[in-house]
């Protein structure tokens, strides 16, 4: 499961020389809203040499293409997710083609993962639809662009884009993919960020986009395990081995009933402390 | 001829053999000189030449407490320059952009050699460029302070710019409109130079504190402005937001942690800048995690420090300088932030100095090599830009020492295999921390014990050098001329290295 994804503008030799030093998850080269439009073509040319020169190693490689043309001039080995920006089904449907298409042409080794950016007020509505597409394996929330078209304005408690939030937690998780939410702006505001997440993760989140890399260490903290829920998780299943070795179908941890789903968690818990 | 670093030194010059080869050495100071009647007041500058009278060929001693705020070695300059005075020495502890001046002064002849622990801005560029007659020796702050005392740098007179003094003689840095802090560097010129002149904008019936003893002072002059305490202000006073600065000073606290160093009585110094700020400001919050009482913080004194031993992290605060009015403000208003002299600080010879207890000091570089040999003192073009100050001083007397640096910056790599010019032996150098790794010096076989379990990213310098080179390639070797214009003079009075004249193309 991703925690962390850094997005870093792709026109920007400094920036790219460094991407693998913070820690991230994943980064997210930026050939959209992060390059001026007259800065796209050099960034396109410095992201594919890039790829060429720099091999990183643990670390996913995403690129959020304007359109789905832009994978002709970048396309390499080195690329494992498409980032699609103003996801809908129809073009997620193009997208897979061409990215079939790319695969054999580049005799690629692996299949490439999409990841469908949810920025627009019908692919809230849509959002399991878009989760169900070939491919996705994860939805971003976008929730600057959201907020233009809603016409609200952005707040440090994110009310507003609550009911979104959740359109996107529960069609990814009914789809056991990635619930990723929309950075937090701030980047000089440690405190509220720490807050965002806490709220994200209670909702369902299980990833954050960072637009610094000063937001990782809080990401990827956040949303590891705490040390109290993997003791807990311990417990959970040592009693469970115990139940089995005496042959009990139910069993109680502190006073209280356990069933598949406490398990189920408890299991989901000790895997990510262990990633 | 080749020193104990292998690197060229002119024939007639004391060879570094080691850094702790002073030990073997017997330590001869000269004579205290003592004013012979009770300070007398002048009008001017330029009365202070008539009097003595400073001629021809004459050392002249100066110090850093305003830094770029400093007006008094221009002062001294313009008169020199006006009087059309010639061959004189100039050894102020530290040279500024601000003292800009001086280039003319060396290109005509008036100054042909200095002495000096760190160079800045157009100076520095005048003397890499070959402007100056005779050599620039760079010295250590404890070394400077070891040559004055021993007569390797024979004074004959030595301008204080103190903010404030009375009509005694005694003075300091700390009253006044222009405050600066505690003046360290000054003692060992105040002690051993032939004639001492005080330099104020400030006489006052009462000081609050007679830092200045006026009992060594010859002469008080008032000028309209000694200087600007703004200028002391090193660099920046905030944190950084660069995040690899920021990955750097975490990397450098977690490592310390993993070491177990972060503990009751420990004691601490950094230097100015928003790297060594960063560095503070995690070691702080660890402190006060864990509950930590440490004994001192040294070196020239930040807020970011002042703030610590304010959090009674801290026990004491040893100044040699102030880096900011928030240092200057705290020592004049806390008893256990102290005066520090130069000599006490870091002089090699004096037993017991501060440096020689502290446990844990971080330094920064221009660039490290495979032998973990440090440059602080030219660019990567050669160029002069800065200079050991309390580097070298420091990196040996800490029982750690840790460097921390970029591996790469604008696509030039920060290790390399040889630096340009060696400000710190690799010997005194225990750790060095990047963005990419950090590499522990294998003379530390106590520290790789310690880290082998680390989950930090230890690696050999040797493969930090080639992460450097697998993103850079191997730049082209610098070339400079032949012609040494400068020696790196170590804190014993040897020399580590020479710096060559940079070709103006």
């Amino acid at each position: 499961m991703r925690k962390s994804l850094l997005f870093i503008p792709a026109n920007h030799p400094g920036m790219l020389q460094n991407v693998d030093i913070f820690d991230a998850d994943g980064i997210i080269f930026d050939l959209e809203d992060g390059v001026a439009l007259t800065e796209k073509d050099a960034a396109m040319d410095l992201l594919a040499s890039f790829f060429k020169h720099f091999h990183l190693k643990n670390i996913e490689k995403i690129v959020r293409i304007n359109e789905i043309n832009d994978l002709d001039l970048i396309m390499c080995e080195q690329i494992d997710t498409v980032c699609l920006p103003k996801a809908d089904t129809d073009v997620l449907k193009l997208l897979d083609k061409k990215l079939s298409t790319l695969e054999k042409k580049y005799r690629l080794t692996h299949k490439i993962q999409v990841i469908a950016l949810i920025e627009t007020p019908e692919s809230i509505l849509n959002a399991l639809s878009i989760a169900k597409q070939p491919r996705v394996n994860g939805l971003l929330l976008g929730a600057e662009d959201l907020s233009t078209y809603l016409g609200v304005r952005r707040t440090l408690e994110g009310k507003e884009i609550e009911f979104a939030r959740n359109m996107v937690i529960y069609a990814a998780k009914s789809m056991g993919i990635d619930a990723i939410d929309t950075p937090f702006t701030d980047t000089n505001d440690i405190d509220g960020l720490n807050k965002d997440i806490e709220y994200a993760k209670q909702l369902g989140m299980n990833a954050k986009a960072c637009i610094h890399p000063n937001q990782i260490e809080s990401v990827n903290h956040l949303f590891r395990p705490s040390q109290e829920d993997i003791l807990f998780a311990q417990k959970i299943l040592l009693a469970k081995e115990q139940a089995d070795r005496e042959g009990l179908g139910a069993f109680s941890v502190d006073g209280k009933m356990v069933d598949k789903p406490i398990i189920d968690r408890a299991l989901q818990i000790i895997k990510a402390s262990k990633e | 001829m080749k020193n104990g670093v292998q690197r060229m030194i002119p024939n007639g010059y004391k060879p570094f053999v080691s850094d702790d080869h002073f030990k073997q050495e017997v330590y001869q100071k000269i004579e205290k000189v003592y004013a012979k009647k009770e300070a007398q007041m002048l009008a001017s500058i330029s009365a202070i030449f008539d009097i003595i009278p400073i001629k021809d060929g004459m050392t002249l001693s100066f110090h850093h407490h305003y830094r770029n705020g400093d007006l008094l070695v221009n002062m001294v300059a313009e008169e020199i320059k006006k009087r059309g005075l010639k061959n004189m020495t100039f050894a102020p502890s530290s040279i500024f952009p601000v003292h800009k001046p001086l280039s003319d002064l060396i290109k005509n002849k008036h100054i042909t050699s200095i002495y000096t622990n760190y160079i800045s801005g157009d100076v520095a560029d005048t003397i890499s460029y070959g402007h100056m007659k005779d050599l620039l020796i760079m010295d250590t702050h404890g070394g400077r302070a070891r040559a004055i005392e021993t007569g390797d740098i024979n004074i004959d007179v030595c301008f204080i710019a103190a903010s404030a003094a009375d009509k005694h003689g005694n003075a300091n840095g700390i009253d006044g409109p222009n405050p600066c802090g505690p003046l360290g560097y000054i003692y060992p010129d105040l002690y051993y130079a032939k004639h001492k002149v005080i330099v104020t904008d400030t006489i006052l019936d009462k000081l609050s504190s007679n830092d200045i003893d006026h009992s060594f002072v010859d002469y008080i002059i008032k000028v309209s402005q000694i200087g600007l305490s703004t200028g002391i202000e090193s660099g920046t006073t905030q944190m950084t937001k660069d995040p690899i600065q920021l990955k750097i000073a975490k990397d450098t606290v977690n490592l310390v942690k993993e070491l177990g160093l972060i503990k009751d009585g420990l004691s601490f110094q950094t230097g100015a800048g928003s790297t060594s700020i960063a560095v503070s400001h995690f070691l702080k919050g660890e402190m006060v995690k864990q509950n930590i009482k440490g004994s001192f913080a040294s070196g020239g004194i930040t807020k970011s420090l002042t703030s610590m031993f304010e959090d009674q992290l801290f026990d004491d605060l040893y100044d040699v300088q102030s880096f900011d009015l928030e240092a200057v403000e705290s020592y004049k208003k806390n008893k256990h932030h102290h005066l520090m002299d130069a000599s006490q600080y870091a002089n090699p010879f004096y037993k017991d100095n501060i440096a020689s207890k502290l446990d844990i000091v971080i330094l920064g570089a221009t660039e490290v090599d495979l032998n973990f040999n440090v440059n602080v003192t030219t660019s990567s073009t050669h160029k002069l830009m800065g200079g050991s100050g309390g580097h070298s001083d420091t990196a040996y007397e800490s029982k750690l020492t840790i460097i921390t640096t970029n591996l790469v910056k604008s696509r030039i790599p920060f290790i390399k295999d040889h630096v340009e010019t060696i400000s710190t032996p690799g010997t005194s150098v225990d750790i060095v921390v990047t963005e990419r790794g950090i590499a522990v010096n294998p003379r530390r076989k106590d520290l790789l014990e310690k880290l082998k379990d680390s989950l930090l990213n230890i690696t050999p310098i040797e493969s930090l050098y080639q992460k450097a080179l697998d993103i850079t390639y191997k730049p082209e070797p610098i070339k400079h001329k032949e012609r040494i214009i400068g020696l790196i003079r170590y804190r014993d009075g040897s020399i580590i290295d020479s710096i060559y004249e940079v070709d103006h193309k």
